[in-house]
């Protein structure tokens, strides 16, 4: 099974042999197909995940989602599985408007700005085994930094618009973001601190070993890992501003946030750094608390690492959508409210439960794990039900907004 | 990596984007643009730092520079003043601008000539890792960490206060209440943004 799972590695290396590159070439042609795969890859599922997702929404309300579309000029079908070539090829051909007062370079700048650094948080993410395009020292924070990028973008893109919806988008989203940068990197924080590194490659290793011979190492399968998941995941949906944090794109109040005046392949553009950062988000949410590219049982390991990435990648993005479907938007006072009164703290609070459970992994004695499991869960636990109920007190409860409630 | 062959051409390509975006910021009229391209500067300085194998400063740079401080700067610009203003220069003269030139850039060249780090034979392999400052931070420096965090955190619960402050009850109630038939409008002052509006038309 080796071959199998090594199967990609194998081929590249094998490609890169050829004697029919020049030798100068020859490290072009490495880094080639490490990117082309990832970036045709994750386009397809692009354009696969929009239709999964419009068809998911559709049952969820009780309509059909696309079901028309398949191979054009052909009476097959595909279930409306063609609907993203047919959308795409839409996108393509639109009437590119750019408003008469409006900033024309930086608002030409914007979608590249938002798509290039997404695209390249790619690089880090371990699909397999040996399977990262580059295995860096500090991936993490490589992934963070670039995500800082994508706030720039957005306000390029509402500031340049000139137009009073895509500002307002503009401020809401980047307000977002900031505020659930914290939790985000404070969530992830409790990993590294387990770990010991920031390698993207190394944490996935420190998953990958099982107790007793079935239970998988994986971090989510700790208590304070369990919560760093749950924050993780709640701080994702924010940053990649998908519902029920879709305020910066508020099609019922403010048309469409930053987007307003965007159309054809630009619009296309931002959409498509949208899902790449779910994407990538997604991948790192696997890599850093699913075990990454690790099978969930020892005998499982037969199956090549990089489809049970995928595996795990789909069940999360399957996530994300069943929660758009089926969870209301939120109102800007209880976004902030939530990320900086409820999360951060609790994140705080997460990481000091992380470093009691480092700390006491040494113990021997007998019933060590047990102790250290409630002792755990009973800080998280509680600092999650005192935090509950304590901001609906009378004096941390919500402002009241006369013309808002 | 200074035997790498490719070094010197991306080394050229990113130093020109740095210098260049750093004169487009000193120099264009319009004030986001300055800050955006302050925001490519730093990402620029950031590559260079990552070419010479500082990984952990170089990400920093762009983590803290580009995500934070030239998300504030635009900001900034656009909340309190119009953006679309021509400020007139503290003075015209060039010969004053070249004295105060002179004398910053020699302030900053002769401490760097007199260092005794320029007669230091350079380390050939930089082993700055990620985990090496990380144990740098928690034990010798852990003091000067301490008090950064300390500085931070005053920043933030001053930056919260001032948030906090509200407006004086009756001038809030003032505000809520629907103004009435004949009586005087409550004076509404909505925050200045210089988004403009069709009036403001290149």
């Amino acid at each position: 099974m080796e071959g199998v799972d090594q199967i990609f590695v194998i081929a590249k290396h094998w490609i890169t042999a050829w004697s029919f590159w020049p030798n100068a070439l020859r490290p072009f042609v490495s880094i080639l197909l490490s990117i082309v795969p990832i970036i045709g890859l994750f386009a397809l599922a692009f354009g696969i995940t929009t239709v999964v997702e419009r068809k998911a929404l559709g049952r969820v309300q009780n309509r059909y989602g696309p079901n028309r579309v398949g191979i054009p000029l052909t009476k097959i079908r595909l279930a409306g599985f063609g609907q993203f070539m047919a959308d795409g090829i839409k996108m393509l051909i639109k009437e590119d408007i750019v408003p008469f007062s409006a900033d024309k370079v930086v608002h030409y700048l914007a979608p590249l700005a938002l798509a290039i650094p997404v695209w390249l948080t790619f690089a880090v993410i371990p699909f397999g085994r040996n399977m990262s395009a580059i295995d860096l020292d500090a991936g993490l924070l490589f992934f963070f930094a670039l995500g800082a990028g994508s706030e720039l973008a957005v306000f390029m893109a509402g500031w340049s618009s000139r137009n009073k919806y895509a500002l307002v988008g503009a401020m809401r989203g980047i307000a977002q973001m900031i505020s659930y940068e914290i939790p985000l990197v404070l969530s992830t924080v409790a990993v590294v601190m387990i770990v010991g590194s920031l390698s993207l490659n190394e944490i996935v290793r420190a998953q990958s070993s099982y107790s007793l011979g079935f239970i998988p190492h994986w971090h989510v399968f700790t208590p304070w890992g369990f919560a760093a998941f749950v924050f993780f995941m709640i701080a994702a949906c924010a940053e990649t501003n998908r519902a029920p944090f879709d305020l910066p794109e508020a099609e019922s109040e403010i048309i469409a946030g930053y987007l307003t005046e965007y159309s054809g392949f630009k619009y296309a553009l931002f959409f498509l750094g949208e899902y790449m950062g779910l994407f990538a988000i997604t991948g790192f949410a696997v890599t850093l608390f699913l075990g990454g590219w690790t099978a969930p049982l020892p005998f499982l390991n037969v199956v090549p690492s990089w489809l049970w990435f995928f595996l795990k990648f789909a069940t999360l993005i399957a996530l994300f959508i069943w929660v758009r479907a089926t969870v209301p938007r939120l109102r800007m006072d209880q976004l902030m409210k939530l990320a900086w009164k409820f999360l951060v703290p609790l994140t705080l609070i997460n990481l000091l439960v992380a470093a009691v459970w480092h700390y006491s992994g040494g113990w021997a004695f007998t019933g060590a794990l047990a102790i250290r499991w409630v002792f755990c869960g009973a800080v998280i636990g509680s600092a999650y039900v005192a935090l509950g109920r304590g901001l609906h007190t009378k004096h941390f409860a919500p402002r009241a907004y006369r013309y808002a409630d | 990596m200074p035997t790498n062959a490719p070094m010197p051409i991306a080394f050229f390509v990113l130093a020109g984007v740095t210098l260049v975006s750093a004169i487009c910021a000193m120099s264009l009229r319009n004030l986001v643009h300055c800050g955006l391209c302050l925001a490519l500067t730093f990402a620029g300085l950031a590559t260079i730092y990552l070419q010479l194998g500082a990984e952990f400063v170089g990400l920093a740079q762009i983590l803290v520079y580009v995500g934070a401080v030239a998300i504030l700067i635009v900001f900034t610009i656009l909340l309190t003043r119009n953006a679309e203003v021509h400020i007139s220069p503290v003075s015209r003269s060039w010969m004053v601008g070249l004295a105060v030139a002179i004398i910053v850039c020699a302030s900053l060249v002769l401490p760097i000539f007199q260092s005794p780090s320029l007669h230091r034979t350079p380390i050939m392999t930089p082993d700055a890792t990620v985990r090496l400052i990380g144990e740098k931070l928690m034990t010798q420096y852990v003091i000067p960490l301490e008090a950064i965090a300390l500085v931070l955190t005053a920043a933030l619960l001053g930056a919260v206060v001032i948030a906090m402050r509200d407006e004086p009850e009756e001038k809030t109630k003032q505000m809520m209440e629907p103004p009435r038939r004949g009586g005087a409008k409550p004076e509404l002052d909505p925050p200045r943004l210089s988004i403009p509006a069709v009036e403001t038309r290149q």
